[in-house]
């Protein structure tokens, strides 16, 4: 994974395959204590204390069709090479919490990248799951989510490719407006 | 064009777009739809999966090919990653493996629109997880 929103969009495929509706993804930089804090919060089947346990462990995977599951892994290995950490909390049906800290300034932390892109192609290839964003920096927050799209969309679907493009401009406009990092 | 910073500019480009967009009948009707699914696990997404997905949003818009792009799961092919599944309206869906930008272009010109076999299919004999 180069970037952190490959990550995202990593885990956000976990939380659909979770059954979750309603998935919040939220960013948070705090330049006081240099932390560059992604959370990504689910209604899904949640995890047993025994699954937590083993979702970060690479040959752990609820999946049939493959032996491992570097998802998570892949997430913890990045986090701690910046100085930070990966913390799962969850509660069986009632969802889960994935939060992964990374140091803000660190030279290893990666970019955040495309996460625009993410948010729109994942919103466009889950159309029955809520998706909510929000980031926050020290200048200030933006928040985004489907169901206030789709309520001013009026039916029309999300991947107009019109209205793809101006989603994406909009995320993008946005957080340059609140000084997001790279 | 103004910069587009807030969900009032968003609306005004959605009434620009409501008066000249032909409304398709049944344009969401799996029967007449292309179905692209594209593997977005670990390994696709590593793989490059993410750009795969965008140009086929891209090109099947551009052609005016009436098609649906959504994401998947792993199908277990990690190591031809990314994987494309393909189903043309009536038919038995097809994975191809390998699919970067170049074999996308061919699998759009050649197996979408005209129906011809091409090579890098991969045998269907799993079960989706939607399944």
């Amino acid at each position: 994974m180069k970037t952190i929103s490959d990550h995202i969009l990593d885990i956000l495929q976990n939380s659909v395959r979770a059954g979750a509706t309603l998935i919040e993804i939220m960013v948070n930089e705090d330049k006081t204590s240099d932390i560059y804090a992604v959370e990504v919060k689910d209604n899904g089947c949640g995890m047993t204390e025994e699954e937590v346990q083993k979702a970060v462990q690479p040959f752990f995977t609820t999946r049939t069709t493959r032996k491992v599951g570097l998802g998570l892994p892949l997430l913890k290995q990045n986090a701690e090479a910046s100085g930070g950490n990966l913390v799962i909390r969850s509660v069986p049906g009632e969802g889960t919490v994935v939060r992964a800290e990374f140091g803000l300034k660190h030279i290893d932390r990666p970019a955040m990248g495309d996460i625009a892109g993410v948010f729109v192609l994942t919103a466009i290839g889950h159309p029955s799951v809520g998706f909510g964003y929000t980031h926050t920096t020290g200048t200030g927050s933006f928040r985004i989510c489907t169901e206030e799209l789709n309520e001013m969309l009026e039916g029309m679907p999300l991947r107009t490719p019109e209205i793809r493009k101006a989603v994406t401009e909009l995320i993008r406009n946005n957080l340059q407006s609140v000084d997001a990092s790279a | 064009m103004n910069k587009i910073t807030s969900l009032a500019d968003l609306k005004r480009i959605k009434e620009q777009v409501h008066s000249k967009i032909r409304m398709r009948e049944n344009s969401d009707n799996a029967d007449t739809l292309v179905q692209i699914k594209v593997g977005m696990a670990t390994c696709g997404i590593a793989s490059g999966a993410k750009e795969t997905m965008t140009y086929f949003i891209e090109e099947t818009e551009h052609q005016a090919i009436d098609a649906v792009v959504t994401q998947t799961g792993c199908m277990g092919y990690c190591y031809a990653e990314p994987t494309v599944e393909v189903t043309l309206p009536g038919q038995e869906p097809v994975v191809f493996g390998f699919v970067n930008k170049a074999k996308a272009r061919e699998i759009i010109d050649r197996y979408i629109i005209k129906g011809e076999m091409i090579d890098g299919m991969i045998p269907v004999t799993y079960k989706t997880i939607d399944e």
